[in-house]
């Protein structure tokens, strides 16, 4: 087994506009079963940053407790990190982003640590709209306690055990439309021409922005049973659309064919273009969103691919108008401006 | 692109870069492994069934396969492969018992072998063990030929030679040395079965039209005639100021070999630019580390005498001139000619064949560079019972290429002389096994390191420029040995892919430090090895395609930069990746090395 990679790289990897290679995005080894779908995540997260030329520096990461919150440590090796309480990511994430404005928030989780433990801190995080991307690594099942299922795990599911799951699922996608999320994506870890340019689209979103990855456990769910093994979902994957990202500085010169595209320019100028493969579906309709999910749920699909985003979306700090300034870098001199500023303030008031 | 054929052995050995480089295909990683296992009998037992003197080649070897090692292609510096070798050789165990039994009843087949360099010698080892009677002949007193004339004492010794000759020897070969062959039809009227020439190229260069070359004789010498007149005790001082011309390794034994008899200033020249010497880069660096400089850009115009006295020569400054197609022209820059003092000259500029002792009226046809016509397969000449080998047939060489034909002659002459088809080859025996140990472990040491390169010490300067006779280089310590086989890539170690298991998770395609695995439904493109995870630019290095998988896409790996570290098939749930040995070794006329070794 090996715990080290080696340090040598292909001789001519290329580097990104502020000079760095995907190495500078890497983080150490991964431990989980070899296989994983996680492992896929990270790499997608690994080169989407690197596509962004990301400062790592200006990234965290926020994980709660599971398989998928033990990720963070195999990507962005040079970022900040915090590694919470099982299902309480969100509030570290949520002080932590009010703290400082500045850094890109990316928080892993997975089935159990936001639809079961942290079922409650997920909806309030939704509805708060912090500028976070909030990644549910979804394997259906437990597989750090033995692969038990989990909330998400669809009626009838089998998983190794070989008993079938006889509850109702939490579909975590319809949650986070029902309670507002500005920007919701469903994906697949195998599927990583998909996923990585919704990562890139949700870390230029301003707001949350939501992606449910559907990332097979190839120990205790990945069994022709499951709805969640890699096979079911190759063959049940319906996608809204092709997404391409174009970051705002990158002139755009391809043209596609009038009335297949739509292109939606996110906040801070970057644009997003969407191949539309689904019918009466708009990615900026909330409720239309919400029908082509149901109406794939009906027939057994899964729809992946950019679900709904509000690109004006305004985000915790702008609703409860806090100063541009990060507050951690806001001196005693600021916060306690002296007598005469408060006599000014008092006198505004009578 | 297709999908790859690795059923045909030809695809993984490539993949074993310094392997395939080597003209005798000698499986190195596999001795690298056995040396870092400290089994140096074994070690020493691949390689001398192999490439026949690894204590010799281990020391002077032309090292094709070093500038071939991938390692080279992932840092700076290859592994050293030739000096492990050394390492094999100079800690083995007593290896006579493993050396193969060699029949007391004879198979009724005279074989004569002329000269007894190391091709013949090859053909000696392959052929005594199946029960042939050889008589091998050389003007020399010893065998070896120029491992024994024209490699200086001081880079290979003598009891090294010795050993590693008298093995061959030992098996009961009729030597006959100080045995000038003067004429083939002789030998050819003896009635042997077969006949092998290995006689290299014993003629050095000379400059003989040049202004004063008459006259400066008994100071002018030829490099390699020289070298064997020091080998042989002849020669035992050189003057103080000595011009060695020429940039290849015979120059650089000359100006090395000078230093020790007496040279004090001893200057290289050469035509050429610097970097186009023909010299191996690490003896350009012990001759400059033994205080000689090199001279570049100068053409040789006279020898100066003085009172019928050599005393210094003339030379013409040139630069180096390139047309479209590469081609170099020296062109005078016009400066006055120089001057460079001297008392003595070596000449080696080159060596050439000399065949002067067969006959033309023998059957055996000469091209028109008045070289035999020698099949470059079976090595057989035009005259059926006579064979080649070694710079003998195809001009100057080396000493691992003179093995690798002698191999070859010899299965040719067992095929001959046994009524069978001379150019039938058997396949070369293959085995390719897992080395799985459990679910992540392997059988071979998989992690990468990242040492660099290991320096072989060296005897003090002072000591090795006052005796001939002083090996220079030291050799490995074991432990630096041992660190030095770790860096070994393991390239013979292959991952094999299995189509139907794959579920592409794509773990080995996340994992893959140096982005060699890509899954791609553009496998079919012209422009595939651009459109890779990494650009595949190195055309020299295959690409590994698999069948199209579930999801029409197909796996490509390409080989350039693969470090065998295993990771793909750690990462891999199915075990569709496999780290599988691969042993490839060219079939010889016998097998011979006893099993236990």
């Amino acid at each position: 087994m090996s715990y080290l990679r080696p340090d040598f790289r292909h001789p001519n990897l290329p580097v990104n506009d502020i000079g760095f290679t995907k190495k500078d995005y890497e983080g150490s080894i991964s431990t989980l079963c070899a296989g994983c779908g996680h492992d896929s995540i990270s790499a997608g997260i690994i080169q989407a940053c690197y596509d962004l030329s990301i400062e790592p520096h200006r990234v965290a990461k926020l994980s709660g407790i599971g398989c998928s919150s033990k990720t963070p440590t195999y990507f962005l090796g040079n970022s900040h990190g915090f590694n919470s309480v099982h299902g309480r990511m969100p509030s570290v994430a949520t002080g932590a982003n009010l703290a400082n404005r500045d850094l890109i928030y990316i928080g892993v989780s997975g089935d159990g640590d936001t639809a079961s433990i942290g079922f409650g801190q997920f909806g309030h995080v939704v509805r708060r709209n912090l500028n976070m991307l909030y990644m549910v690594e979804n394997n259906g099942c437990y597989g750090l306690t033995k692969g038990q299922d989990s909330a998400t795990s669809d009626t009838g599911s089998q998983s190794k055990k070989g008993a079938a799951n006889p509850y109702e699922p939490i579909d975590l996608v319809s949650m986070a439309l029902q309670l507002g999320a500005t920007f919701v994506a469903r994906s697949f870890s195998g599927d990583k021409d998909q996923l990585i340019p919704l990562i890139k689209a949700a870390i230029a979103h301003s707001g949350f922005a939501f992606i449910d990855v559907i990332s097979p456990c190839v120990t205790f769910n990945n069994n022709p049973k499951s709805t969640k093994n890699y096979d079911y979902v190759r063959e049940h994957i319906e996608a809204t659309s092709t997404v391409d990202f174009v970051p705002m500085k990158q002139e755009i010169t391809t043209s596609y064919q009038q009335g297949s595209s739509t292109e939606v320019t996110m906040h801070d100028g970057s644009v997003l273009r969407f191949n539309k493969l689904k019918q009466d579906w708009d990615p900026q309709d909330r409720f239309s969103a919400m029908a082509a999910v149901n109406d794939a749920t009906q027939r057994g699909e899964i729809l992946t691919g950019l679900l709904y985003v509000d690109p004006q979306s305004q985000d915790l700090h702008e609703i409860i108008n806090t100063v541009r300034k990060p507050l951690n870098s806001l001196t005693e001199k600021d916060l306690c401006p002296g007598n005469v500023a408060l006599e000014k303030i008092n006198e505004s008031l009578r | 692109m297709k999908p790859t054929d690795t059923t045909n052995p030809e695809y993984f050995h490539k993949v074993v870069d310094c392997q395939y480089a080597c003209p005798a295909h000698t499986p190195v990683p596999e001795y690298i492994r056995l040396i870092a296992a400290q089994n140096y009998t074994a070690a020493y037992m691949v390689n001398w069934q192999s490439n026949v003197f690894p204590g010799v080649l281990g020391r002077t070897c032309d090292r094709p396969c070093e500038p071939a090692c991938r390692r080279g292609r992932i840092e700076d510096e290859p592994v050293a492969i030739c000096r492990l070798k050394r390492v094999a050789a100079d800690n083995k165990k007593d290896v006579k018992s493993l050396m193969p039994d060699i029949p007391t009843e004879k198979n009724g087949k005279r074989i004569a072998l002329i000269g007894a360099g190391p091709a013949s010698l090859t053909v000696a080892r392959d052929l005594m063990p199946l029960g042939y009677t050889i008589d091998l002949y050389d003007n020399q007193k010893a065998g070896g030929g120029m491992m024994r004339s024209q490699i200086p004492s001081f880079r290979l010794p003598e009891t090294v030679l010795n050993e590693e000759v008298d093995y061959i020897t030992d098996m009961g070969v009729n030597t006959h040395y100080d045995c000038y062959i003067d004429s083939l039809k002789g030998i050819v009227n003896q009635g042997y079965d077969a006949i092998f020439v290995g006689t290299g190229a014993p003629r050095g260069r000379d400059l003989s039209t040049l202004e004063g070359r008459a006259q400066g004789n008994s100071n002018i010498h030829i490099g390699i005639d020289w070298l064997s007149s020091v080998a042989f005790g002849h020669t035992e001082k050189i003057g103080k100021k000595v011009i060695v011309l020429g940039g290849g390794n015979t120059a650089m034994d000359c100006c090395r070999t000078s230093r020790r008899l007496g040279g004090k200033e001893v200057t290289v020249i050469v035509r050429s630019p610097f970097e186009e010497m023909k010299a191996s880069p690490w003896e350009k660096e012990d001759a400059k580390h033994e205080g000689i400089p090199f001279l570049n850009n100068h053409v040789p115009m006279a020898f100066v005498c003085e009172a019928g006295k050599l005393v210094a020569m003339k030379f013409d400054k040139v630069e180096a001139h390139y047309d479209k197609d590469g081609n170099r022209k020296l062109v005078s820059t016009g400066e006055t000619p120089i001057l460079v003092e001297c008392d003595d000259v070596l000449i080696a500029i080159g060596q050439q064949n000399s065949f002067t002792w067969i006959e033309r009226d023998l059957g055996l046809e000469f091209n028109k560079w008045d070289m035999p016509v020698v099949d470059p397969v079976t090595f057989q000449s035009t005259l059926k019972q006579v064979f080649f080998g070694g710079d003998a047939a195809f001009g100057p060489e080396n000493v691992i290429t003179a093995v690798a034909q002698g191999h070859q002659a010899a299965v040719s002459i067992d095929h001959y002389c046994q009524g069978k088809d001379v150019a039938e080859r058997l396949a070369p025996g293959t085995t390719l096994v897992s080395q799985k140990m459990g679910i992540h472990q392997w059988s071979f040491d998989s992690p990468v390191v990242n040492d660099v390169r290991y320096i072989v010490p060296q005897a003090d300067i002072s000591q090795t420029l006052k005796n001939r006779k002083i090996e220079v280089e030291l050799g490995y310590s074991l432990d630096t040995a041992l660190q030095e086989a770790q860096r070994c890539l393991n390239c013979d170690v292959q991952t094999v892919f299995t189509e139907k298991l794959c579920i592409e998770c794509d773990a080995c395609q996340d994992i893959c430090p140096t982005d060699c695995i890509t899954f791609t439904d553009k496998y079919e493109q012209d422009d595939l090895r651009q459109n890779l995870l990494a650009p595949a630019n190195n055309l020299s290095q295959d690409l590994y395609v698999s069948e199209p998988l579930k999801t029409k896409r197909a796996l490509v790996k390409d080989e350039d930069v693969c470090l065998h570290c295993g990771l793909c098939a750690e990462r891999c749930p199915t075990a569709a990746w496999d780290m599988q040995k691969f042993i490839y070794n060219v079939s010889h006329a016998t097998h011979a090395t006893k099993a236990g070794a």
